[in-house]
């Protein structure tokens, strides 16, 4: 017996709309249809007042979300791929992202991204948008890596009184399995420490946390050296402590993102741990993200354009030869 | 009808008018003393009025009940937020920069709202209030509210041309919902005029597109707007979908007051929409014998009296205190002491 990813998000869901009569979905061919994905598959039968499809207006969905949160429910809004989200990029950093802070009033709506990339899906079905929501304060993103933080962190989202962006990665949601969704409970604001080693830390997040795990077991294979994996699971708020702590007992720093690289996740890590823990650093810290250029379509430029076990074997070679 | 009902609606209808004219007065009166205050650099920021738009905000902010409603008020809605009850102090309060106001100086003038009330906080982003009421009367209907309470919104003829305002209205159409958006058509959106910001004859027309109930009026007829918004919150409340009431009116100050409103031509200036709301509505009060002369004088009275009172007071009080400010954007405690 065992779940994937993708079944720990309908789980999540399931429990949500089963425990809290103030949960429902709203998305694009999320009820009959069970979605996209099939995150939401038979959801609908079971509440159908409260799983409802949406026509194509992500803005309209998001501010759907916000008016529902404030009259006290606690929407989640499916967007069928992440990138679609930057039609309502508007909705969600300065409308639910300023209330709190404008007004007293928190804003609980849960916004499911499915993000990141796979072969074939080019362009427009494959980006990573953590970093721009993170940019705007009173916004928690997060980014799960396991199947029980899929299922925790959904849960602990939508418990949440702030706006939450949950960037699911579609890479791990049929690939990744686990015996079952029971995990180690830590909460929304704190990294884990995936893999313990003493000669480099590797901070990433999301589907990057699997890639940074097989290039850790390659160089230790290859070379004997111990990697340590820092699995940041929320990038807002981001558990500097953990990353610090880590940094401390390493002494170098590598920072992988599948996210393009201008500014981002890893600048921000790298910039904390520079300007907090520079004493700890033995090399320059390092960054390993896509290329500059959109997702493209082909599998073979796809796999050259966001790191591989293979590059950051690379970077941490460079990185343990300084 | 039977006559014993029947005068029951003419008074119910009388008091709708005189709770209109009210505050249409008092929204004007308020924003006469805002503009004082901003030309004698009292004012922190802008300031940006509805005159000559008063009768269409009152007419929808009466015809709204507080604690049941939703009302997302935009930038020319003082005389419609004081008919939903809103009092003057959050008006004074925000535009003076009090610590005490509603938006406690992190926001101010126009974007205030008590949404704890039901009166949203609007954002500058033309339209996107609709998609929002639409979800609070989503959140009704699951909540077993619906039918009986309704939301509004207003918008003026440029937020027509936006994403939000189409994808909203549409949502709100699909799902059926009590949702109430008047166009107010001031003919210009800024400098903008009308002929640069839509081809189509009559934005009403868009209503069928829609699928939703237009509705037309002169909105410096201060009785029509009466019968027509005031009938189509009617509708909406009663289950008949979402309702598009397009007001033709002119705005009789410029986008704020820091703008003179050059590019509107004398001759609209002149012409039918440039006749001032409150002329009309004191002429057909007393033609119908709504309300006499004393009773106007003394709501004119009342509301310079409370608009000094409520002026003074924010004038009084302390403002922000950034030693003082939490600087948190998340109602949520994290663990991490900084984001």
């Amino acid at each position: 017996m065992s779940v994937t990813y993708i079944d720990a998000i309908r789980e999540a869901q399931e429990t949500l709309l089963r425990d809290d009569p103030r949960v429902f979905l709203y998305g694009q061919d999320i009820a009959a249809f069970g979605g996209a994905f099939k995150a939401t598959k038979g959801l609908a039968e079971q509440f159908p007042e409260r799983v409802l499809d949406a026509p194509i207006s992500e803005d309209a969905m998001a501010g759907l979300a916000i008016g529902a949160a404030l009259q006290g429910m606690r929407p989640i809004i499916e967007m069928q791929f992440a990138d679609f989200s930057s039609i309502a990029f508007n909705q969600i950093v300065n409308h639910a992202a300023t209330h709190f802070y404008r007004t007293g009033m928190p804003v609980p709506i849960t916004v499911r991204l499915p993000s990141g990339g796979t072969a074939g899906s080019g362009p427009f079905h494959s980006q990573s948008m953590e970093a721009l929501y993170a940019h705007y304060p009173g916004v928690v993103v997060v980014t799960p890596a396991t199947v029980a933080d899929a299922y925790s962190m959904l849960i602990e989202s939508v418990k949440l009184d702030d706006p939450v962006m949950y960037c699911e990665h579609k890479f791990l949601y049929r690939w990744l399995k686990a015996k079952s969704l029971q995990g180690d409970g830590l909460p929304i604001g704190r990294a884990r420490i995936t893999r313990m080693g003493r000669h480099a830390t590797v901070v990433t997040y999301s589907a990057m946390v699997h890639e940074a795990v097989r290039a850790a077991e390659r160089l230790q294979q290859e070379s004997g050296w111990e990697i340590e994996v820092v699995d940041l699971r929320s990038v807002k708020p981001l558990d500097i402590d953990t990353v610090l702590a880590s940094v401390a007992r390493t002494g170098r720093l590598l920072a992988v993102g599948e996210a393009f690289p201008w500014g981002g996740v890893t600048a921000e890590v790298v910039s904390r741990v520079v300007a907090d823990g520079f004493h700890l650093l033995e090399a320059p810290p390092m960054r390993l993200n896509s290329r500059d250029t959109p997702v493209p379509y082909h599998p073979k430029l796809w796999a050259a354009h966001r790191p591989t076990p293979e590059s950051i074997c690379d970077s941490l070679r460079k990185l343990l030869s300084y | 009808m039977t006559e014993n009902q029947n005068l029951q609606s003419q008074r119910e209808g009388a008091d709708y008018v005189r709770a209109m004219y009210r505050a249409m007065v008092q929204a004007r009166v308020l924003e006469n003393k805002l503009s004082s205050l901003y030309k004698a650099g009292k004012i922190v920021g802008g300031v940006y009025l509805g005159k000559g738009q008063e009768a269409v905000s009152a007419a929808l902010g009466a015809a709204l009940i507080p604690g049941r409603d939703i009302f997302a008020p935009l930038i020319r809605d003082q005389a419609g937020r004081r008919a939903f009850g809103e009092p003057f102090i959050d008006c004074a309060r925000a535009y003076l920069g009090s610590a005490l106001g509603p938006m406690k100086g992190r926001d101010g003038n126009i974007h205030r709202g008590r949404p704890q009330q039901g009166m949203l906080a609007m954002i500058s982003h033309l339209g996107s209030a609709l998609a929002v009421v639409t979800g609070a009367l989503l959140a009704k209907r699951l909540q077993g509210q619906l039918p009986g309470a309704v939301g509004a919104t207003c918008v003026g003829d440029g937020a027509t041309s936006t994403g939000a305002f189409h994808e909203g209205l549409n949502m709100a159409a699909v799902e059926k919902l009590p949702l109430v958006v008047i166009v107010a058509n001031n003919q210009f959106a800024y400098s903008t005029p009308n002929n640069r910001q839509f081809a189509c004859e009559d934005l009403v027309d868009r209503a069928k597109g829609y699928g939703v109930t237009g509705h037309s009026v002169d909105g410096t007829d201060f009785l029509a707007c009466a019968g027509v918004i005031g009938n189509a919150v009617s509708l909406a409340r009663a289950g008949g979908g979402p309702q598009l009431v397009v007001a033709q009116l002119l705005r009789l100050t410029g986008h704020g007051e820091h703008d003179d409103g050059s590019y509107v031509p004398d001759a609209v200036k002149a012409g039918a929409y440039g006749r001032d709301c409150i002329d009309v509505a004191e002429r057909q009060m007393l033609e119908f014998q709504i309300m006499s002369a004393e009773e106007i004088a003394a709501i004119r009275e009342t509301a310079a009296i409370e608009v000094q009172a409520a002026v003074a007071q924010a004038q009084q009080e302390p403002t922000p205190d950034p030693y003082q400010e939490d600087w948190r954007a998340f109602s949520t405690e994290f663990s991490q002491p900084y984001h």
